[in-house]
């Protein structure tokens, strides 16, 4: 039985229909890249996965279940994404990390995300910048780490290394390569070709709405 | 009341040719505003003989029944009105009035138990009038903000949904902002009370012959209920309102 299947989804917005009958299988411990050009609608892929999105045709089931019978809660906490521009919320770094405790009513476990900042190479004075004084690649990876905190049994990554420099983005790469082979399941958007191919076990590939290509790397 | 302050018939229409100044400007400096302003001033001495005399006969009649239908009634307009400027928001007319009757109910109630006002409609009227559309005004500025938060914060409530978070701690952010956009002109109508111009209500009291400090007392009930309504409005409205912003399964709509 797979993870996470889509079933003949299709996704209708107000203005144009955006997928058209995708199936697709995600089984546990997959690495799946996913490519295509602007508007081909990977995003809009992974919103589905999340539930943030329901899809006007079709079926998504997550574990054999129709991810409609979940709650939508626990759903999202399990099957965490994180998008591609990072919105960082409140006035410090800690509002965001302290966030996703809350919602659980917990305390922030500040050794977990010092844990985390190290990992992905930020200071642990970070915690108590401002979030509009910091640079784009460390809000990509602050939202990652947002993102991290309560390890999701699936990922979705929606181009999370645009706003990285080089030796960042190998950085995260080889952070989210390290939580796949701990169990992780992860799909992850990019644009770039060199970047698809490195980790991933298939690689998918969109255009205008319909899978285009599947291809196994591994 | 002192019967000295009384206004007569003929001091009016002497009075009434302050109108013929307004015209004369406006002859002279070619402002075209002669057939307005006639219309307006025709229209204010229609409108007002015609309230007069409906409110000589709401205050005659003395059953609870009649004034407790009459301040539903004005409820009812003021939330189709407040509803108006929130046109995107589901159910609006019934938030709205639920939203306005609760705070008219509470602050109303408040104020007889204090004995500061009676079940009386010479009271009741004016002063659920004053409550209600002030309520009015608070609402159409709290479903404005929340309309176009929705809009503008779509990707931090996203955010924050993809977290796990329910759809309150969501937009909590919003709906703050939004009772605070409510409330404020309230409070800052309170601010400068006396200071910027003499309100309304205390004037009529002064002018009718009441000393400035007891029309103050009735000011400051004035103020305490309006900073009530509107608060307890503003915040049932918003509370209310900001679920219809998503469907049953948690999504932004």
């Amino acid at each position: 039985m797979s993870l996470l299947e889509m079933q003949k989804v299709s996704y209708q917005n107000e203005k144009k229909l955006i997928l058209q009958e995708i199936s697709l299988k995600v089984a546990a411990g997959d690495f799946i890249s996913l490519v295509g050009p602007s508007g081909s609608g990977k995003s809009t892929i992974l919103k589905l996965c999340c539930h943030l999105l329901s899809p006007t045709q079709g079926k998504i089931l997550f574990k054999g279940k129709d991810i409609k019978q979940y709650n939508p809660l626990d759903l999202r906490r399990r099957i965490a994404y994180c998008a591609q521009t990072p919105y960082l919320f409140g006035e410090t770094v800690e509002d965001n990390f302290s966030f996703p405790y809350l919602i659980r009513k917990q305390k922030i476990d500040l050794a977990r995300v010092q844990t985390l900042l190290s990992r992905f190479n930020l200071d642990g004075k970070i915690l108590k910048n401002r979030v509009q004084s910091l640079s784009g690649g460390e809000k990509q990876r602050i939202a990652l780490i947002r993102t991290l905190l309560f390890k999701p049994e699936i990922l979705l990554l929606d181009e999370v290394t645009s706003a990285l420099d080089v030796a960042n983005t190998e950085l995260v790469e080889k952070e989210i390569y390290t939580l796949n082979q701990t169990g992780m399941t992860i799909l992850w958007v990019t644009h770039s070709p060199e970047q698809s191919r490195k980790y991933a076990n298939i690689l998918l590939s969109l255009e205008q709405g319909k899978i285009k290509t599947r291809e196994v790397l591994k | 009341m002192n019967p000295g302050t009384t206004i007569s018939i003929s001091s009016l229409l002497i009075a009434s040719s302050l109108v013929a100044i307004s015209l004369l400007f406006s002859y002279y400096q070619k402002l075209g505003l002669e057939k307005e302003t006639i219309i307006s001033v025709g229209r204010a001495i229609i409108q007002l003989v015609l309230v007069g005399y409906i409110l000589e006969y709401i205050f005659g009649q003395k059953n609870p029944v009649f004034t407790t239908g009459l301040l539903m009634i004005m409820t009812f307009n003021a939330a189709y009105n407040a509803t108006k400027r929130g046109q995107n928001i589901k159910r609006g007319l019934l938030i709205s009035f639920v939203a306005i009757a609760a705070g008219t109910i509470i602050t109303l109630s408040i104020l007889l138990f204090s004995g500061a006002i009676h079940y009386e409609p010479f009271q009741i009227i004016p002063i659920g009038g004053m409550i209600i559309s002030n309520a009015m005004v608070a609402l159409g500025l709290c479903y404005r903000r929340l309309s176009t938060d929705f809009m503008d914060k779509r990707e931090e409530v996203e955010t924050k949904l993809a977290l796990g978070a329910d759809i309150l701690p969501a937009s909590i952010e919003i709906l703050k902002d939004s009772i605070r956009t409510g409330m404020l002109p309230t409070i800052d109508s309170a601010k400068t009370l006396g200071i910027v111009a003499l309100p309304g209500m205390m004037t009529g009291l002064i002018l009718a012959g009441v000393s400035p400090i007891m029309a103050i007392r009735y000011q400051l009930m004035v103020t305490f209920m309006m900073l009530s309504t509107t608060a307890i409005a503003s915040f049932t409205a918003c509370f209310l309102a900001y679920r219809t912003f998503f469907n049953q399964r948690k999504q932004l709509i």
